[in-house]
């Protein structure tokens, strides 16, 4: 294969992964926020972000075996999971190889999710909030500055902003009548709030 | 009683874990029903083996993994 | 509180005993109560005698020929959980008793009266379940402040150094405390709020171990069928359910109190201890039971199976009479206020079905007629959908209101109906210590 199209690829479906992965991160950000709508029902989200995250791993997937086979760059096999061992940008390779490794361990919790407890699968889940800068950043600055042109930065603004809308929507105060209820008053040894008319 | 024995299938929820998400019935309307503070109702005899897949994807649509499935001879 | 027995009303006066060296057990009903407070050691000694040493295995045997049911509420067979416990997990670890001496139902008074007058037969009692299961350690779970606690720790005191490990052990003062999960769950985490119904605490209770918890009633039981043998506390009681039980009689009667009762005597044989007549309304079981209507339940036995087949439960074993004019709505919405603030807020159905339930039976008592709609909608989807039986017990007492009302008595309701109210004597249903900081709503 010309080296030059292999090279090509890599970064075209580096970006598209990127794509894929700001949406996974967005729906995953609404699942946990309880959004919903008529037309969206919150299982059809919760659906769609499983159903992208495993379409964004295979595009990331078709992203390292070109970079790794085309001979344009010298990167091994090993350069793909430990970071910064590369030869060639092993820092910026090297922050892709800690995205890789945190997707990785989120994609097997996800996995076999019902044989772990909850706590844990959401502590590794949890660092998709590291995994998806870390991978922006790897864009940003790998191969020189490829990742700095123009379009590529609108591009990262946009994800950004995607991100960031989400977050402002998994933040705001949880008025959920069941999380309300919960609240327990470790003080006084009674619930924060009485729930109905009390007489 | 079946001439056949079905292998039915069987919800079960934990009542502590649960939070009122709700994915459970979106995802097994037939099966599941919330009642009208969000919480789940769930059929007291098994269900049809044929929702068995379905009854699995209203178990992993769970975000706190309340809902079990299982099968049971019905 | 009085304390007295019905000597009279029962018994055929049978006391064989199966036990090798016993001299003739008590007889007739004044077994678990003494006419006057036994607290010194030596004098119980005297009073009841030795507990004499037996193996384990005999002890389980015993227990099972006796037939001796929970005293607690559940009216679980007590050699079934013996079994059970002293069969689960592995060994080395030993087993852990933990008695209930916590009376969570504020209708019952049994456990503190059988406390006071003779803590050294519920500490016999846990020992002796101590040796059946091979338990290493024993706790006594009391209400904080509770009188129980002091006078439990004064008799252990008393007794000095014991092979196994005696702690006496303050559990918050609330309604769900005392279910044997949360107390296990308690004495684990300091989280005094019930694991749920499948918790196997006698695989794996007290840190890990299989744990026996049995009611402070049940353990003095046991401690006499081990003096005395199965076939003296057959002698009592009705053959499916033998033995004597304390039962809690309160409300607008002229004695209240606790007595000793053979199982199987009337509700009128026991009402008549406490000088009242089987008339008008009143609640049998705890706060979790079920109305009744006296004067149709007059000849029913003091039975689990009896009561459950006329529509009410055994339960805590109480029975709280209203005064004549007395009215069951209000009582049942107070009830139902109050076990909704009691619950351990875990799950959903209970945290806003019981308030809901609650609002409802106050709208009734108030003439909303929507509100009976309401509750006939809500009851049954509010049974069994909480971890623990708490909501389950309240949505039983609002249904057995409804019923009892829909009777003869239906007259009462359509004056609530078309009057909003009626003219009511003040609750006499006990509600137990209301928590003075109370939580505020936003």
């Amino acid at each position: 294969m010309n080296a030059t199209v292999l090279w090509y690829s890599s970064r075209a479906v580096g970006v598209v992964s990127l794509v894929l992965f700001t949406a996974v991160v967005v729906l995953g950000i609404a699942t946990a926020g309880r959004a919903s709508s008529t037309a969206f029902p919150r299982a059809a989200v919760l659906r769609l972000h499983r159903a992208l995250s495993i379409a964004a791993t295979a595009f990331i997937a078709v992203h390292i075996a070109t970079a790794i086979l085309d001979s344009y760059v010298n990167i091994s096999y090993w350069d793909i999971v430990v970071p910064f061992g590369s030869s060639f940008d092993p820092f910026w390779i090297g922050l892709g190889a800690v995205a890789i490794d945190l997707l990785i361990a989120i994609g097997i919790t996800s996995a076999f999710r019902r044989r772990l407890s909850l706590r844990a699968w959401r502590a590794v889940h949890l660092s998709a909030y590291a995994m998806w800068p870390i991978a922006l950043i790897h864009g940003f600055g790998v191969s020189g500055g490829d990742g700095q042109q123009r379009w590529m930065i609108a591009l990262d603004i946009v994800c950004i902003a995607a991100v960031l809308g989400a977050l402002a929507f998994r933040l705001r105060p949880d008025r959920h009548p069941d999380t309300i209820a919960r609240r327990w008053d470790d003080a006084t040894d009674r619930p924060r709030v009485s729930v109905g008319a009390s007489s | 009683m079946n001439a056949r024995s079905d292998n039915g299938v069987v919800l079960t929820v934990d009542p502590i874990a649960c939070r009122a998400h709700g994915l459970c019935a979106e995802e097994l309307p037939e099966g599941i029903s919330l009642d009208e503070w969000g919480y789940p109702i769930l059929p007291s005899r098994p269900l049809s083996r044929k929702l068995l897949r379905r009854a699995k994807s209203a178990a992993a649509a769970c975000p706190v993994l309340a809902l079990r499935v299982s099968r049971s001879r019905g | 509180m009085n304390a007295s027995s019905l000597s009279t009303a029962s018994t055929a006066g049978q006391n064989l005993s199966a036990h090798p060296d016993s001299t003739s057990g008590p007889i007739g009903v004044a077994r678990l109560l003494p006419p006057a407070r036994i607290t010194l050691w030596p004098e119980h000694q005297r009073y009841y005698g030795p507990v004499l040493p037996t193996s384990a295995p005999s002890l389980a045997d015993l227990v099972r020929a006796s037939g001796l049911r929970g005293r607690g509420g559940a009216g679980f067979p007590t050699a079934t959980k013996i079994d059970a416990v002293a069969s689960g997990g592995g060994r080395p670890r030993g087993a852990v008793v933990v008695a209930n001496c916590c009376e969570g139902d504020p209708t019952a008074r049994k456990d503190r009266v059988l406390i006071t007058r003779a803590p050294h037969l519920v500490i016999d009692g846990a020992l002796v379940a101590a040796s059946a299961v091979g338990a290493d350690r024993v706790v006594f779970a009391v209400h904080q402040g509770s009188r129980s606690g002091s006078t439990l720790r004064a008799a252990l005191a008393e007794r000095g150094a014991a092979a196994t490990a005696v702690s006496v052990v303050e559990v918050p003062h609330r309604f769900v405390a005392s279910e044997a999960s949360a107390l296990v769950r308690f004495l684990n985490t300091g989280d005094a709020r019930p694991l749920g119904r499948l918790a196997p605490v006698w695989e794996s209770g007290v840190d890990g171990r299989p744990t026996l918890v049995d009611n402070a009633e049940t353990l003095a039981q046991l401690a006499l069928i081990a003096r005395f043998g199965e076939r003296w506390f057959r002698s009592v009681g009705s053959p499916e359910e033998p033995g004597t039980a304390l039962v809690t009689v309160g409300g607008a009667v002229p004695r209240p109190g606790v007595v000793e009762i053979g199982t199987g005597t009337t509700i009128r044989t026991i009402l008549a201890a406490a000088g009242a007549s089987p008339t008008g309304w009143a609640l049998i079981g705890g706060l979790a039971g079920r109305w009744v209507d006296l004067a149709v339940i007059a000849t029913t036995r003091f039975t689990t199976a009896d009561l459950a087949a006329a529509g009410a439960v055994r339960g805590v074993g109480s029975i709280i009479v209203l005064p004549t004019n007395g009215c069951l709505l209000t009582e049942t919405a107070r009830v139902l206020h109050h076990l909704a603030d009691s619950g351990a807020r875990q799950c959903g159905p209970c945290i806003f079905g019981l308030p809901a339930i609650a609002a409802d039976m106050s709208a009734l008592a108030a003439g909303d007629r929507m509100a009976l709609t309401r509750l006939r909608r809500r009851l049954p989807t509010i049974d069994r959908r909480g971890a623990c039986a708490h909501p389950d017990g309240a949505v039983a007492v609002a249904a057995s209101a409804l019923t009892v009302l829909g009777g003869p008595e239906s007259s009462h309701l359509r004056q609530h109906l078309s009057h909003h109210g009626c003219r009511a004597a003040a609750p006499v249903v006990p509600l137990g210590v209301v928590n003075p900081t109370r939580a505020v709503s936003r």
